[in-house]
């Protein structure tokens, strides 16, 4: 069970006060109609499932009632920083080193 | 009285961890024992001289105790009889108490003379994977063996009662966590600390000390137990410690959540009533330091499985620790020095020590010197490549091995003893490492397998750490405990890290021998056991070698190594070297298998801790909750809440309630209880904005006092949620949702808000539980309301359909809105839920004259049905557009902004004419039921398998019309009126029906508009 610091709250929490949402930092389309069946698809259904860092967001369903964003290594579960929404993450999405 | 049935004669009762003077009467196998306070069950069977102790899994043979910890794999017991009977324990952690009944799990009709035994003698026709084979065909037979093979290889019974004990759950916050309370642990938790840092130490045994409980060693010129003692004291007046005895870290999660089980009364017997049985810490660490300590590894050799084989630890554990001597003439197998101490102990007991027979040639070194010093003969360059006896061992067949240890290379000669200790070495513990991802890797110098976990939060230390000398282990330990204070900001005071003076003698290297020799070759020589409680033995692992299993998790699977409850704890390693061997490949290529929670079998008591019964998942309650009680409701779950199901009446069915209550709406005035509904309150000022985004219409236009019908779409254009919106004032809006959708949908609506459009100013608040729904519908609706209602006038032109007003009802505010989901003319009165019990009471006293009937869930979904009101997540199912379900008109695509879910009703797939689309069905046989789910086809003479071109996803007996009516999802629908379809039934039967529009009732919505 994961540990997640909550930027709004400032504290750290246990898991199952916390959502999981995806991935962070997808951008709705500003004129969907503009777009090809297949961009729209990329949008709707593509995501990255990095082996490695991710940048996803986190709701806070039983504190402050927030989404956040988490850096979060896949192999390990690190989660390396959390930040308000809006903000951008410290760190890129490379590879980390795992952990076994 | 039943007699106590032997002496303890194997009782030696020197300076040992046991009370004499308090003799604990004790059963197994129906006969009556004695033992001492502080014994184990095994420790007091085995003073008692109980050699047979349970039969094995597979072959029925009789099986005596190896070990004396958590890695037993034959001592297995099922303690007590009714709702207190708990399987599968391992008598070597059963501590004994005044009365207790112990009964091995398995042999019949008993252990001393089990007719299942024949199996041993028909060994070589019971390979691996044997039932598989034998019971293939014909493969429906497969359930009537499986019958009699459960029977026959089944362990433990569980309890057929309600537990009756009580259990808990902690959350622990700590700075270091330390698992094992040996030496290296308790000086971890010992330096930790005494800078300041919160320590928690557990360990699985009753007692603190580890290795130390059985030492004769002195520290710092002090016996080992006395040492302990001084450390325990110290630890005790340390406020910043919590000491957790016959505690078990049994799973290790993600960032240091360790999972801890302390047992709290088993110990205590019936004395412990009304306590607490046991209880989880649910432990957050910010360092975790295991101390874990290692497990002997036994010597695999032909009939190692006779009572009176046993580990060479396990012989001194019970001679130090218990004062009990399991036999009386040892002899020693070992490749390594430190076994050398058991036949140095067992000596010193006074008893016959027949020889050490040692695998490695050109001995030499301190502990040989120590043992010849004894007088003590041992055999260099030998092995014990059989045992011999029936339930006890008698003898013991020596052969000189080659150098490598792979071979006999001399004659065999035969020795008498009762009791073979054997020692291949330690396999560090890293269960709970592994358990957080790591893969442990193969150490060459110590002949083990170690943690390769580099986590910076995880420390290992010890024993688990493979440090086997005592001097190292006590140094290690320290060095460790304030390291780990020092990484999460503690200071550790200048003076240096304290050393040890411990009487030890150093130890040469051990040789690696994973399997011994025999003069026969392996398939034709006696069995050699690896996993003794499954009975895998060597030549069956080479048998799956010969059928071409190659990688360890195959093996593991195919041959059951390492399934029991043991979980292979000491035949794992032994397994994988075997494999290596038979390969010809390193221990490293061949790996281990996984380690996954629990490291021992963990009660689901504990685990279900007192979220059970009432506590198992919250209950939600309307405000009239209490009122459908006394009036006989009988209830239905919908997500957490309870709400009316329907009201019988006397003798009355359900089908019969639901006739009267429906009829009753359709003719005269029902009333429900709607509070379930989810209400969620928007303000803003883009309040109208945020709606006409997350909803398929538009609600700029809506003007205050009007309400509006919703749909919520996914991006993917499919239907979330649905429900009315009314406009409460300016900039403020009141949003219903379907009762199980409503959290989602705060959730959905959160997420667009915080993420996507922060610049819209709106608000989202839950009221659901604030605000009470009572909703009145029938003809007679508008006349009960009137003799309650005051302020407003309720007529068709004042206060017309999709309208909401304020209103005092029963001298009460409240708010009416004018919508209707029976199809009927209908009112929904919202009122502070602390005033809905009174406003329902005061409109079922002006409604007597109307005989107005409280209605359940079950009625309105019929009453829907007929009007054919869809409901989300029934009807619909997560692939189904408005456009599906005919509700095109409520799509306003000339919205401004392109609202969530509207680029997807343009993809190409969204137009296909072959969409499912949502109708009626009305059976041809006017009486049959189409049951819900029930797949729809067009031709009924297609070949199996035939193409389902859709569903039914409604159903019920319509009382309106007097036959039942059913709605549904199929292929190109809205085109197909009219037409026939079939439903298949499992019976062969196929119901036809004919397909029609979904609304059966009132089509023009004639009767909710008057």
């Amino acid at each position: 069970m994961l540990l997640v610091y909550c930027p709004y709250c400032e504290e750290a929490r246990e898991e199952e006060e916390f959502t999981y949402g995806g991935e962070a930092h997808i951008k709705r389309p500003l004129s969907p109609h503009t777009l090809t069946d297949e961009e729209w698809g990329d949008y709707l259904y593509f995501r990255k499932n990095p082996r490695g860092l991710h940048h996803e967001m986190w709701f806070h369903n039983a504190g402050c009632r927030r989404y956040f964003c988490a850096t979060r290594d896949t192999v390990t579960y690190k989660i390396l920083e959390t930040y308000k929404i809006g903000g951008p993450p410290k760190s890129p999405s490379i590879p980390a080193g795992a952990d076994g | 009285m039943i007699p106590t049935h032997r002496a303890q004669i194997n009782r030696i009762t020197a300076d040992a961890r046991i009370d004499t003077s308090r003799a604990i009467n004790f059963f197994f196998n129906g006969k009556r024992y004695q033992g001492y306070l502080g014994d184990t069950l095994a420790s007091a069977l085995l003073a008692n001289g109980v050699n047979v102790v349970g039969r094995s899994f597979k072959y029925s043979r009789p099986r005596g105790i190896v070990s004396h910890g958590a890695e037993e794999p034959n001592a297995i017991v099922q303690i007590n009889t009714g709702k207190l009977t708990i399987p599968n324990l391992k008598a070597t952690q059963v501590e004994l108490y005044e009365g207790l009944k112990a009964n091995s799990v398995n042999g019949w009709p008993n252990v001393e003379f089990d007719l299942m035994s024949i199996f041993g003698w028909f060994r070589r026709m019971m390979p691996p994977g044997f039932y598989y084979k034998t019971f293939m065909s014909p493969a429906k037979f497969w359930m009537v063996y499986e019958r009699f093979i459960r029977k026959a290889a089944g362990l433990g019974r569980s309890p057929m009662q309600f537990d009756p004990d009580s259990y808990d759950k902690l959350n622990q916050h700590t700075d270091i966590l330390v698992v094992g309370a040996g030496p290296s642990g308790m000086l971890a938790a010992r330096e930790a600390a005494r800078t300041g840092a919160r320590v928690i130490i557990v360990d699985e045994q009753n007692e603190f000390g580890g290795s130390l409980l059985a030492s004769t060693q002195t520290i710092d010129g002090i016996k080992a137990s006395s040492w302990v003692k001084n450390l325990m004291a110290e630890l005790t007046k340390n406020k910043n410690v919590l000491m957790l005895p016959r505690s078990t870290a049994f799973g290790f999660y993600d960032h240091n959540f360790v999972a801890v089980i302390e047992r709290r009364t088993d110990h205590l017997g019936d004395s412990a009533s009304g306590l607490c049985r046991e209880r989880i810490h649910r432990v957050r660490a910010k360092q975790v330091i295991l101390a874990t300590g290692a497990l002997e590894r036994p010597l695999v050799f032909a009939h190692n499985d006779i009572p009176g084989v046993m580990l060479a630890s396990s012989v001194s554990n019970y001679l130090i620790r218990y004062g009990v001597a399991p036999g009386n003439r040892l002899l020693l197998f070992t490749t390594n020095d430190n076994a050398y101490q058991t036949a140095i102990d067992w000596y010193q007991s006074g008893r016959e020590v027949v020889a050490i027979v040692d695998s490695r040639r050109n001995l030499s070194g301190a502990m040989y010197e120590a043992a010849r010093k004894l007088g003590i003969e041992v055999k260099s360059g030998h092995a014990v490549i059989e045992a011999e006896g029936g339930k006890r061992v008698c003898s013991a067949r020596v052969a000189s091995l080659s150098r490598q240890g792979n071979k006999i290379d001399g004659l065999v000669e035969k020795l008498d003893c009762d009791l073979i200790a054997c020692s291949g070495g330690w396999s560090p513990t890293i269960h709970l490492s592994s358990h957080t991802g790591s893969k442990p890797v193969w150490n060459e110098s110590i002949s083990g397998f170690v943690s390769g976990s580099s986590r910076e939060d995880l420390l290992l230390v010890g024993a688990c750490n493979g440090e086997y000398s005592l001097t190292g282990c006590l140094a290690n330990g320290a060095e460790i405990g304030c390291r780990a204070a020092e990484s999460i900001g503690y200071q550790i005071s200048a003076i240096e890290t304290p050393r040890f003076q411990v009487d030890e003698l150093e130890e040469l290297p051990q040789q690696t021998i994973f399997l011994v020799p025999h003069d026969k070759g392996i398939s034709r020589a006696p069995s050699s056991f690896v996993d003794m409680q499954l009975d895998v033995t060597a030549d069956s692992i080479e048998i799956a070698v010969r059928e071409g299993f190659e990688s360890i998790e195959h093996i593991k699977r195919y041959t059951a190594l390492g399934f029991g409850t043991d979980q292979g704890k000491l035949s794992n390693v032994n397994g994988i070297g075997i494999l290596a061997q038979m390969l010809g490949k390193s221990i490293s290529e061949i790996g281990t298998t996984v380690f996954r929670p629990a490291y021992t079998p963990t009660t689901f008591g504990a685990i279900a801790g007192r979220d059970v019964g009432a506590l198992f998942d919250p209950e939600r309650l309307t405000a009239i909750h209490r009122w459908h009680e006394e009036n006989g409701a009988k209830f239905e779950d919908v997500g957490q809440w309870k709400r009316p199901w329907f009201y019988p009446r006397a003798s009355e069915s359900m089908e019969e309630a639901v006739h009267r209550e429906c009829i009753a709406v359709r003719n005269g005035v029902g009333i429900l209880d709607a509070s379930t509904l989810g209400k969620i309150d928007i303000k803003g000022p883009d309040a109208a904005e945020f709606l006409s985004r997350v909803y398929t219409n538009s609600f700029l236009t809506l003007a205050r006092g009007k309400c509006r019908y919703g749909v919520m779409l996914k991006e993917d254009g499919m239907i979330f949620d649905d429900g009315v919106c009314a406009c409460l004032g300016p900039n403020h809006y009141l949003m219903f949702t379907t009762t199980g959708g409503a959290a989602q949908v705060l959730a959905w609506l959160e997420l667009w808000r915080q993420t996507e459009w922060p610049e819209l100013r709106v608000y989202c608040t839950s009221v659901t539980d604030h605000w009470g729904t009572v909703t009145l519908s029938g003809p007679d609706s508008r006349r009960v309301l009137e003799a309650v209602c005051a302020g407003i006038d309720l007529d068709n032109d004042s206060f017309p359909f999709m309208e909401w007003r304020d209103a005092i009802i029963a001298g009460v505010d409240a708010r009416i809105f004018r919508i209707s989901f029976t199809g009927e003319l209908s009112f929904e009165i919202n009122m502070p839920a602390h005033h809905a019990r009174h406003i329902w009471e005061a409109l079922m006293d002006s409604g007597e004259p109307y005989d107005i009937t409280p209605y359940g869930t079950e009625t309105m979904h019929v009453l829907r049905a007929e009007k054919g009101f869809m409901i989300v997540g029934q009807d619909t199912d997560g692939s189904m557009t408005p456009y599906d379900m005919g509700l095109g008109w409520v799509v306003n695509k000339s919205k401004e902004f392109s609202f969530l879910g509207k680029r997807s009703l343009d993809r190409s797939h969204m137009l296909r004419k072959d969409r499912k689309q949502f109708i009626g069905l009305k059976t041809i046989e006017g009486s049959k039921m189409l049951p819900e789910g029930g797949q729809l086809i067009f031709d009924p003479e297609e070949q199996i398998p035939m193409s389902m071109q859709g569903h039914v996803t409604s159903s019920y007996y319509s009382p309106s019309f007097g036959h039942p009516i059913a709605l549904g999802v199929i292929k190109g629908g809205f085109s197909r009126m009219g037409q026939i379809v079939y439903c298949p039934q499992p019976n062969g039967e196929i119901i036809s029906a004919e397909i029609v529009n979904s609304v059966f009732y009132d089509g023009d919505g004639a009767r909710q508009n008057v």
